[in-house]
């Protein structure tokens, strides 16, 4: 199965290229962290309030540090033009879509799993009993953010101002996801946790249209 | 560069236009390249070299016209890919010379692809650097990881974009050996090139464009010199 | 030329035959009095822009497919009229609503889904002005425009099931649910108006887009 081989291959040299360098996941940690600590500043909580916004404001910093995680997603290729010798190896464009996109979804899951314990310390709001229920949350939601990210940056990196780019063109698109993770989480984290099985579902849904898209138009997206 | 067992392959374009939003970079281009041949493609900045090559390795999409390789044995035949190598390394800069190779092996499913990759580094001579990273080669070490990144994969057809750009003299002739080598192993070669040196010497054929067309094609080695000297300019 | 003519006057007419119906053909509903009149200026502008954005949909479909120019002029002459109506939308709605509710916004479906969509539009826009190469802008932002458009329903089922309160304040009305029977043909009147009006200004757009093709074509080949 060529399109499986070449996407193994691909994450391969996407996950070394980040364990290298780890520029990636040290800025986006970061970055998360600083959003919520302003967020702390610039609302005070009662403990009840906390857990009722909390998890949409970690939502949030989820966004707006994925926005900047992903810019240089396509960027990188066009230095040496290696997009060009990547097309040219691979069996099926599609593989390079999904490579990244799979990098870009365990990259956004370290750094979740990584500020989780932060969160729960700021906003007074214990993470560990809806733990597994969470992560699959964080899971999904990361996914869909790593899709739609991972093509519309193969988007911006084609045009000006592409920083600031970015984030315009993502951001609406994600309403969903904002909307539906950040309610599913909340009600998972509340004093009496509900597992909303109709939000999660609407998530992987979420994920199938825009996977199913990429699949359908990546290798116009790609093209010269 | 040994070991080619592969189907000798042509190239083949037929009236090829490529168009950037209404201006022609090439019209109605065809040409009809046999298997084995060494072309030389000449022609000032701006004639559509670098389009035409690009076409052919597949990177750009023409706007109408077609393009086929006859003799490769399928349409998706590894070997029915061509090498491609141009300006840049298109390899990865951060990581090694010979991490760079096996990841382009095992993409085109090369066979034992670590070995391949040992075995081009030694070719091209870079195996003393094989741990190094791409970042820290000089000009003509890009040149020549560009080149083995090229033939990986054992291609039947070679596509260079002028090769010899910033190489010293100790550079071009290494070249030139080099793309002689594969040229005898039976590869199809096609070249672009400005001015005459050694490597143009070993062409057999040299096609010059102007402004996206095809305005000379010759096997005669007088009007050859002459493509290369006066059309080059 | 005199065919556009006459087509932009027959609009022109419709348009004011429809405002005219508005105020003097359709009796004053009970409870709104006076302010209600906008809804069929609204409502049928409204309706306008979702159609137009289906077509720009199609037309963005059509030059992946084909590559012909003219389904770009299509396309980015479908969202210049589209984004004007949700102005429209956005701007009449809040005027219709604090007179009579008292508020200017609220987060429902239709309001929230019409402004992601609104900012959908204007990233399309904004995108095509950061592309210089004819081909290329309009290649990836007819990418850009079906990945838009496969978000919409989303965008709108996610406010709908998790965002809207219950019970839900009907605020822009459902259109046409228990209308009286003079109202309707009004409310229907103007929804045909407003559909000629815009596809005269899509029309005139168009034609302006060609002439600005064919002038960079010219001005290329002089450069060349």
């Amino acid at each position: 199965m060529g399109l499986l081989s070449n996407t193994a291959t691909l994450l391969g040299k996407e996950l070394r290229t980040e364990f290298r360098s780890r520029e990636l996941l040290t800025t986006t940690v970061v970055f998360i962290l600083v959003v919520l600590i302003l967020f702390s500043f610039a609302i005070s909580p009662t403990a009840v309030e906390s857990r009722e916004f909390g998890p949409g404001l970690l939502w949030l910093a989820i966004l707006f540090a994925a926005s900047l995680m992903l810019q240089p997603c396509f960027l990188r290729e066009q230095a040496n033009d290696t997009l060009s010798s990547l097309r040219l190896a691979v069996s099926d464009p599609f593989a390079i879509f999904l490579a990244k996109l799979i990098a870009n979804t365990l990259f956004l899951l370290v750094t979740e799993i990584l500020m989780l314990p932060v969160f729960a310390a700021f906003y007074n709001i214990p993470v560990l009993p809806q733990l597994h229920y969470l992560l699959l949350v964080l899971f999904l939601g990361s996914l869909g953010v790593s899709i739609a990210g991972t093509a519309l940056s193969a988007i911006s990196a084609q045009a000006r101002m592409r920083e600031l780019l970015l984030p315009l063109l993502l951001l609406p698109l994600l309403t969903p996801v904002l909307v539906v993770s950040a309610t599913v989480s909340v009600s998972l984290l509340d004093r009496e946790p509900v597992v909303q099985w109709k939000g999660i579902g609407f998530l992987a849904i979420f994920d199938l249209v825009f996977l199913t898209a990429l699949w359908l138009f990546g290798e116009y997206l790609l093209e010269e | 560069m040994t070991s080619l067992t592969l189907p000798p392959t042509g190239l083949r374009l037929e009236n090829i236009d490529k168009r950037y939003g209404g201006l022609f970079a090439l019209r109605r281009v065809s040409l009809e390249i046999s298997p084995g041949e060494c072309v030389v493609l000449a022609g000032r900045n701006g004639s559509g070299k670098t389009t035409l090559l690009r076409i052919a390795a597949r990177i750009v999409r023409p706007t109408a016209g077609k393009l086929s390789f006859p003799g490769a044995s399928t349409e998706t035949d590894r070997n029915g890919r061509p090498g491609y190598v141009a300006h840049t390394t298109m390899v990865y800069d951060e990581l090694t010379a010979e991490e760079n190779l096996v990841l382009f092996a095992r993409l085109q499913n090369v066979q034992q692809p670590v070995a391949r990759a040992e075995e081009l580094l030694h070719e091209v001579g870079l195996y003393e650097r094989r741990a190094s990273a791409v970042r820290t080669f000089s000009r003509g070490m890009r040149q020549r990881i560009a080149i083995a990144r090229a033939l990986i994969h054992r291609p039947s057809v070679l596509l260079f974009d002028e090769p010899a750009t910033g190489l010293d003299p100790l550079g071009i002739s290494w070249l030139a050996k080099s793309l002689g080598d594969v040229h005898r192993a039976g590869c199809t070669v096609v070249m672009s090139l400005h001015g005459e040196s050694e490597i143009s010497a070993l062409a057999t054929r040299a096609v010059q464009l102007d402004a996206g067309s095809v305005v000379a094609d010759t096997n005669s080695g007088a009007s050859l010199h002459s493509i290369l000297t006066f059309g080059g300019a | 030329m005199g065919k556009r003519i006459l087509f932009g006057i027959a609009a022109v007419f419709l348009v004011v035959a429809g405002a005219y119906a508005s105020f003097y053909i359709a009796p004053t509903e009970r409870t709104m009095g006076l302010i209600q009149r906008i809804f069929y200026f609204h409502a049928a502008t409204a309706w306008a822009g979702e159609t137009t954005f289906f077509v720009c949909f199609v037309a963005n479909l059509l030059y992946i497919w084909k590559r012909d120019p003219k389904y770009d002029w299509l396309g980015v002459s479908c969202a210049e009229v589209g984004l004007v109506c949700i102005t429209v939308v956005l701007i009449t709605g809040p005027i219709w609503a604090h007179p009579v509710w008292g508020i200017w916004w609220t987060w429902d479906a239709r309001l929230t889904s019409t402004f992601v969509l609104w900012l959908l539009y204007i990233s399309y826009l904004l995108l095509r002005s950061l592309i210089e190469e004819p081909d290329r802008r309009a290649l990836l932002s007819a990418l850009f425009g079906v990945f838009a458009f496969l978000d919409v329903p989303l965008v709108f089922f996610s406010i709908r099931w998790w965002r809207t309160q219950h019970p839900a304040p009907v605020i822009m009305g459902g259109s046409g649910a228990g209308l009286d029977p003079t109202m309707n043909k009004v409310f229907f009147f103007n929804v045909l108006a407003m559909h000629v009006f815009a596809a005269f200004l899509i029309v005139e757009r168009c034609v302006l887009e060609r002439t600005k093709h064919e002038v960079d074509l010219l001005q290329r080949e002089a450069e060349a």
